[in-house]
């Protein structure tokens, strides 16, 4: 018999016996399991049944009315953009199995691509298969090691995730703060490369940045400029391009970045711009090559509804007047809103702290409304968040029954 | 400016963030001693590089977890 076989192959003690790689969790487990023994519906794992329409679906089992997708224009169920998929889908197939740069570039995917440069009246467009992958894919490809990026600290994860993969030195300043922006900017060591990094809408407080201003100081300082127009494609600008056309700053950024998942009403990413060495990206930007493309359903209806965007000034009207409304309205409610002044299509509902926030949230969701909750470490300042944002699509009559819902559930959960 | 007068105007700064009056010596650490959060950290962080005119870049502050090394990095960054 060897001697080997009554040795434990391995000690019976292990050090630390009860943590692996989840354990780093543990505090998030809590938190979450703490919530949902007060009873509440989870937040985080809401199903929709059935969409009804870009402002209806049935949710839990309710009707409810729909005020937190950024489904901002309403193009999910428009006919013409709906009608563009089938036919691609007909035509195309169901995906392209493969990368832009290989098998993945089909007949559509430059035509989404035309749209959007007709759509900015820029020279390039490049389409990414999420927005998040389009951040991800130009801020880490062109600001390597040793180049420096001034962004603002309450960027999207999408932002500080192409900083951390690029490996520039990344340099965060206060939220919209333009003297705290020159200040960094100046201190860049000489002949460095330099990024600055800013969105149109903020959209944890629906705020707006200062482009006018921040825009020519980057200019400046000779830096070159990104700004992500997610939440304001479609709406903001006389043409829909975004708070940079509005400031009219549009002409000096180097790219716009933005999304096919709100206004446009499908999935996608994109960033468009004027430099003449661009579509070197195309070989170069990871997250663009490494990845396979959108399908062809998709960008068809990407496209379809891009061009239906371009002239869409009664929608644009109409979801600013729902935006002012129910503003002013949760304001005279005594509600606590994340700007004095309605500065976007979002609306962010200041809550007293995490639980009271989920009871509110769900007792808007009994009444039949669905908003976005927000919590740290997501927001700024650690606040809890009733996120809602507006539809063209909404009528003025859900407008009004949507204030009634919160004036009873905010009274219910003693929050007004 | 000197280690010890860097180390004399950081304390200067760090005072009303400092809220419980931990003590500080050059192994106490910002986020277990002194349990600065991200916000705190942005906002003190904001600070030095005003007084010191300096930038302390994110990728920087990540090997920043004590006192002791923050005073050696500023030492060394406003040369």
């Amino acid at each position: 018999m060897s001697e080997g076989i009554s040795q434990p192959d391995k000690p019976e003690n292990l050090p630390g016996e009860g943590t692996d790689l989840f354990s780093k969790f543990d505090g998030i487990i809590q938190m979450r399991e703490g919530l949902l023994a007060s009873g509440v519906e989870d937040p985080f794992n809401l199903v929709m049944e059935k969409v009804l329409s870009p402002t209806r679906a049935i949710c839990n089992g309710r009707d409810t009315i729909l005020l937190g997708t950024y489904n901002y224009m309403g193009m999910t169920f428009d006919p013409d953009v709906i009608d563009a998929g089938k036919q691609a889908l007909a035509d195309y197939g169901t995906g392209t199995t493969g990368s832009r740069v290989l098998n993945g570039t089909y007949q559509g995917h430059k035509e989404c691509e035309d749209a959007l440069k007709e759509f900015y009246d820029f020279d390039h467009a490049m389409v990414f298969s999420t927005g998040y992958l389009a951040n991800l894919g130009i801020i880490s490809t062109i600001a390597g090691k040793g180049d420096y990026i001034i962004l603002d600290i309450d960027s999207h994860a999408s932002i500080w995730d192409g900083c951390a993969m690029g490996n520039a030195e990344v340099v965060p300043f206060k939220h919209n703060d333009i003297e705290a922006m020159e200040k960094r900017l100046k201190r860049v060591p000489e002949g460095a490369g330099k990024l600055v990094i800013l969105e149109g809408v903020y959209s944890m407080l629906g705020d707006v940045a200062p482009l006018k201003e921040m825009v020519a100081i980057a200019k400046k300082h000779g830096a070159m400029v990104l700004v992500d127009e997610a939440h304001s494609m479609g709406f903001i600008g006389e043409n829909g391009r975004g708070v940079v056309e509005d400031a009219g700053v549009i002409d000096d950024v180097d790219f716009i970045i933005g999304t096919f998942s709100k206004s446009v009403g499908t999935v996608g990413g994109f960033c468009v711009s004027n430099h003449p060495k661009f579509e070197i990206m195309r070989l170069v930007s990871r997250p663009y090559v490494f990845t396979a493309s959108l399908p062809p359903s998709v960008v068809a209806t990407a496209a379809t509804s891009i061009r239906k965007l371009q002239n869409a000034g009664n929608k644009r009207g109409h979801l600013w007047e729902n935006s002012r409304r129910l503003h002013k309205g949760l304001t005279d409610l005594g509600f606590q809103l994340g700007t004095e002044q309605c500065e976007s299509a979002i609306v962010a509902v200041i809550m007293p702290d995490l639980e009271q926030g989920a009871m509110m949230w769900e007792a808007l969701l009994k009444e039949g409304l669905y908003v976005n909750l927000a919590r740290p470490p997501a927001t700024p300042a650690n606040m809890t968040l009733l996120r809602c944002s507006l539809c063209a699509e909404h009528s003025d009559e859900e407008v009004g029954t949507i204030l009634g819902m919160f004036e009873r559930a905010g009274k219910t959960i003693g929050i007004i | 400016m000197d280690r010890a007068a860097v180390d004399t105007k950081i304390r200067e700064l760090i005072a009303p963030f400092n809220k419980k009056g931990v003590e500080l010596k050059d192994e106490t650490t910002f986020a277990n001693d002194l349990e600065f959060d991200s916000l705190t950290v942005m906002d003190f962080v904001a600070e030095i590089e005003d007084e010191f005119d300096i930038i302390i870049s994110m990728n920087q502050q990540a090997e920043i977890e004590n006192f002791g090394q923050l005073i050696d990095a500023v030492s060394k960054l406003q040369d």
